[in-house]
């Protein structure tokens, strides 16, 4: 197989950063390659040069596409040599109609007037290929992120794709979704389409990539080669972060006390849709020094059953009871909750956790404005304080507490996050997808925070789609399914067979 | 209460132009004042800043300024208000039939105004923060609604003249507490008939309290390692203000002395600058604009707070209501039409973000000033109406361009 794609020492740099260092990639007519390395070591830095983002001349070194020398002015220019990337951030208009988004900008038209046959045809035929059942006409607001990120591929399809890049294409996606989407990259393989996949879940690069190149601190480390060697998780990983990582999770004493949390015959019905119940009777408890995880597919209710308890922030006619410490709490409001001792941190950390226009400070102390003011005058310097200590604790990468949020990388903002909850001092901490979208070296520094308030005492309820991580964190884990717990494994009974099994068998 | 407080605070001494860029904004503003001002002084041949026409700048943007301060909060929640002229008008109408038709006690009828302009906020918050409807469609509706009940109110006429008491709530002066011989004896100094003591020395006062402040901040910020301003630009800024301030006393002094609307607009500025900046419930109203559903799940009442915002700014229109009301010295259903775009565009150019969660009230109430100088300026030189309009349009827009401009380079 010859070469369909080769970078040859690509250098990039920006006013004070080398982002690229004489990278290499090489990418195979017809294989799939994965594109590995943690957040800020230069992937999507390297897609950008690749697809004429950064133009022809604003970068070092030469790529060669298809036989000759690339020299791409801009995104329209790879696209018409047929380099497509479908973003994280999936770039559809949700108020159109699957149609209209896949030509969008190629409409289907004669002098300007749409020729809405053919445009349906045309769809209904790439819809096919991608194994979406749904009319053309059905709006893209109504499809999960699942079924948006097909109408994506197909949109690429539609536009004579030779070399399709991928950036985190699983990210929002279920395991089942995910699953689809693999076995559609595979489909497409087979009918000769190329494409570069960038993910962290190393367990679906391991499924599908033939070559995986892993990048480091903008330069390349290693390219592996499935045909000709057995590839590892481990040995990814290791390359990623630079040194062998023998514990993914730290080490933490079990000790689990009284129990702390409990909630019993917890119901909730759909915010939209009265007659729908989201959550059925769920009970569970979490006791004081102990990590309880919720393993579960996307959709299956773990959100809204945190969000209804906390402050009924989410859902409707919600009922059942909440106990701290064995006293009944009043949580029907998101400050009531808190003052009863609940924190959660929510999975979309940028639309619902963070203020991302104001400084790390101001949003360290948002939830316990309390803390830094006295008779509703507000201590600024004590504020400063606060944020200094947990820029500390929590090892927050950042020149200045002053620093705009927005300007973090992922697992910055998720310490940040943290730092909110834990000033507003908690006995229970509901983690939503913790470490969701960001890169190892963060991830292994939440475990540690996590298991900190374990041994504080503090009761942890972490809901992950990362069974390794759930299964690796806690000491009991809880399947959820549909909107009912359907069971209960302690750390020694679980394994992700177990936990799959219980989700299929109800 | 300085400009420069204002702002973010970096950590680090850093280069002065490097500290000039990061701050554009806030000292462009200043910048763009004073430059507006000298222009006219010299075009104008030193009429605008004559004592009269200071005491008149001050009285023409009062209740613009008031109905700013209000705005700036509603701004900053995320949402807008366009039914402050309309409210204003209203509440103007309400005065004068129960002052000069009903014959009812003019301070009964200012709270009366008063609590009615808060109805209003009330009745109009209600829908936006509890139902979730745009504020520019409900407060769109209260325009019409609130200019058409001053038409019902009035019936279409003017209705006037106030008593002279209600009149002096806007061209009123504050009596001077100090004996008339001290200014006497004071007057030659500074080449006037007549100088009000009570003036000069509040200007004093207030300077000095601005430095005294200034300078506390200073060092309690370089005590916690955070000191940005570099020394030169404190020092600059502080004599420029103190001068301003100063400036404007011994004008104002030299004329008829303080008038009451100044009195109750700085106070007011200081009341709102301090509520915003150095207050929980400041904070919370930034927060609340800045991400509404962050906000909410970390306990705070958005919903409270946004309907809270439309009662404080249905109060202070009233306000604004009742002063122009008085300076007119008559109610007529024309009053406040179109009077909401000035006082949006003044808190725009005070540099808040249409998008919310950003934005000061010295920001607002200087770019009002920066609108009343323009106007002003303008009206001396006998420029017409329609080149007024287009110059204050293009003003706005390039001070919205120049914030966003400014907002992606910083990145």
């Amino acid at each position: 197989m010859s070469a369909l794609l080769e970078m040859r020492s690509i250098t990039k740099t920006f006013p004070g950063v080398k982002a690229l260092d004489e990278v290499n990639l090489t990418v195979r007519e017809g294989e799939i390659h994965a594109l590995v390395g943690e957040n800020g070591a230069g992937k999507s830095t390297l897609m950008k040069v690749l697809s004429g983002v950064y133009p022809a001349g604003s970068y070092e070194g030469e790529i060669h596409y298809a036989g000759d020398l690339a020299q791409f002015r801009d995104i329209a220019d790879s696209e018409r040599r047929g380099i497509i990337i479908i973003h994280q951030e999936l770039a559809l208009v949700p108020l159109l109609s699957i149609a209209e988004n896949l030509f969008l900008g190629n409409e289907q038209a004669t002098r300007g007037v749409i020729d809405w046959q053919g445009t349906f045809r045309r769809t209904e035929e790439l819809l096919r290929k991608v194994g979406l059942r749904e009319a053309p006409t059905t709006l893209v607001d109504t499809l999960g992120v699942g079924k948006q990120q097909l109408v994506e591929i197909a949109k690429a399809l539609s536009k004579e794709v030779r070399l399709l890049i991928l950036d985190e294409p699983t990210a929002a996606l279920s395991e089942s979704d995910s699953q689809a989407l693999l076995n559609l990259l595979l489909e497409l393989k087979a009918q000769g389409v190329t494409s570069i996949i960038i993910s962290h879940k190393l367990n679906e690069v391991r499924r599908v990539a033939d070559t995986v190149t892993v990048i480091r601190d903008g330069s390349t480390v290693s390219t592996m080669d499935a045909r000709t060697q057995k590839i590892t998780e481990d040995a990814i990983v290791r390359d990623m972060v630079g040194r062998d990582m023998a514990h993914r999770y730290p080490e933490r004493e079990r000790v689990a006390g009284d129990v702390l949390f409990d909630v019993t015959d917890w119901n909730v019905f759909h915010q939209e849709h009265a007659e729908r119940q989201v959550i059925k009777s769920a009970s569970f408890h979490v006791r004081a020094g102990e990590v309880v995880g919720i393993a579960g597919l996307m959709g299956s209710g773990r959100t809204e059953l945190a969000m209804s308890i906390f402050g009924r922030s989410y859902g409707q006619k919600i009922s059942g009871t909440v106990r701290i410490k064995g006293q009944e709490a009043d949580v029907s409001r998101v400050d009531r909750a808190i003052d009863a001792g609940l924190a959660y941190v929510t999975e979309d950390r940028k639309s619902l956790g963070l203020i991302l226009e104001e400084p790390i400070s101001r949003n360290v102390s948002l939830a316990h404005l309390q803390g830094v003011s006295s008779r509703g005058i507000l201590d600024e310097n004590e504020e400063t304080e606060v944020s200094e200590r947990y820029r500390k604790a929590m090892n927050i990468r950042t020149p200045s507490v002053f620093q705009k949020v927005m300007n973090l990388s992922g697992g910055n903002q998720q310490k940040v996050v943290l730092s909110k909850w834990l000033f507003a001092e908690p006995e229970v901490l509901i983690l939503d997808e913790p470490t969701r979208g960001i890169d190892v070296g963060a991830k292994f520094e939440i475990y540690g925070i996590i298991n900190q308030l374990s041994a504080m005492g503090k009761g942890v309820l972490m809901i992950s789609s990362e069974m390794p991580e759930l299964l690796g964190m806690c000491d009991r884990i809880y399947v959820m399914n549909e909107g009912a717990l359907v069971g209960e494994l302690t750390a020694e009974e679980a394994s992700q067979e177990r936990i799959m099994s219980l989700i299929v068998t109800e | 209460m300085s400009l420069a407080d204002t702002t973010t605070t970096e950590t680090g001494p850093k280069g002065i132009g490097e500290y000039l860029l990061g701050h554009l904004r806030t000292y462009g503003l200043l910048f763009a004042l004073l430059a507006i001002i000298a222009f006219f002084q010299i075009m104008t041949g030193g009429t605008l800043l004559r004592p009269v026409n200071i005491t008149n700048l001050l009285l023409q943007n009062s209740y613009i300024i008031i109905m700013a301060l209000g705005m700036l909060i509603v701004i900053v929640s995320g949402n807008i208000d366009l039914s402050v002229g309309s409210v204003m008008g209203f509440i103007g109408a309400l005065a004068a039939v129960m002052i000069v038709n009903m014959d009812i006690p003019f301070l009964l009828a200012i709270v009366i105004c008063l609590v009615a302009g808060g109805l209003i906020g009330a009745a109009q918050g209600y829908w936006v923060a509890y139902w979730k409807i745009p504020s520019f469609i409900v407060t769109l509706a209260g325009m019409l609604v609130f200019r058409g009940l001053s038409l019902l109110l009035l019936e279409g006429q003017s209705v006037g003249p106030f008593p002279r008491e209600f009149q002096a709530l806007a061209n009123g002066f504050v009596t001077d507490i100090f004996p008339a011989g001290i200014g006497q004896t004071l007057a030659p100094l500074f080449d006037a008939r007549q100088v009000n003591v009570l003036a000069l020395s509040l200007g004093v006062v207030a300077a000095t309290a601005i430095v005294w402040s200034g300078m506390r901040n200073r060092a309690r910020n370089r005590a916690y390692g955070i000191v940005d301003e570099p020394r030169s630009f404190f020092i600059a800024r502080n004599v420029i203000v103190v001068g301003a301030i100063l400036f404007i006393m011994f004008k104002l002094s030299t004329f008829r002395g303080l008038p009451n609307v100044l009195i109750t607009m700085g106070v007011l500025t200081l009341i709102y600058a301090f509520l915003t900046e150095r207050t929980v419930l400041g904070r919370r109203i930034y927060a609340l604009g800045g991400n509404q559903k962050a906000a909410k799940l970390s306990g705070i009442k958005t919903e409270r707070l946004t309907f809270l915002a439309f009662v404080n700014m249905g109060v202070l229109a009233a306000a604004a209501g009742l002063v122009f009301a008085a300076r007119l010295n008559t109610a007529t259903p024309k009053a406040g039409f179109a009077l909401e775009l000035d006082v949006i565009a003044a808190v725009f150019i005070g540099g808040a973000s249409m998008s919310g969660g950003v934005g000061t009230i010295v920001g607002a109430v200087v770019g009002a000033f920066l609108m009343g100088v323009l106007n002003n300026g303008m009206s001396i030189m006998g420029i017409g109406i329609d080149y007024q309009q287009m110059i204050k349009g293009l003003v706005l827009l390039a001070a919205v361009i120049f914030d966003v401009y400014n907002k992606s380079k910083q990145g």
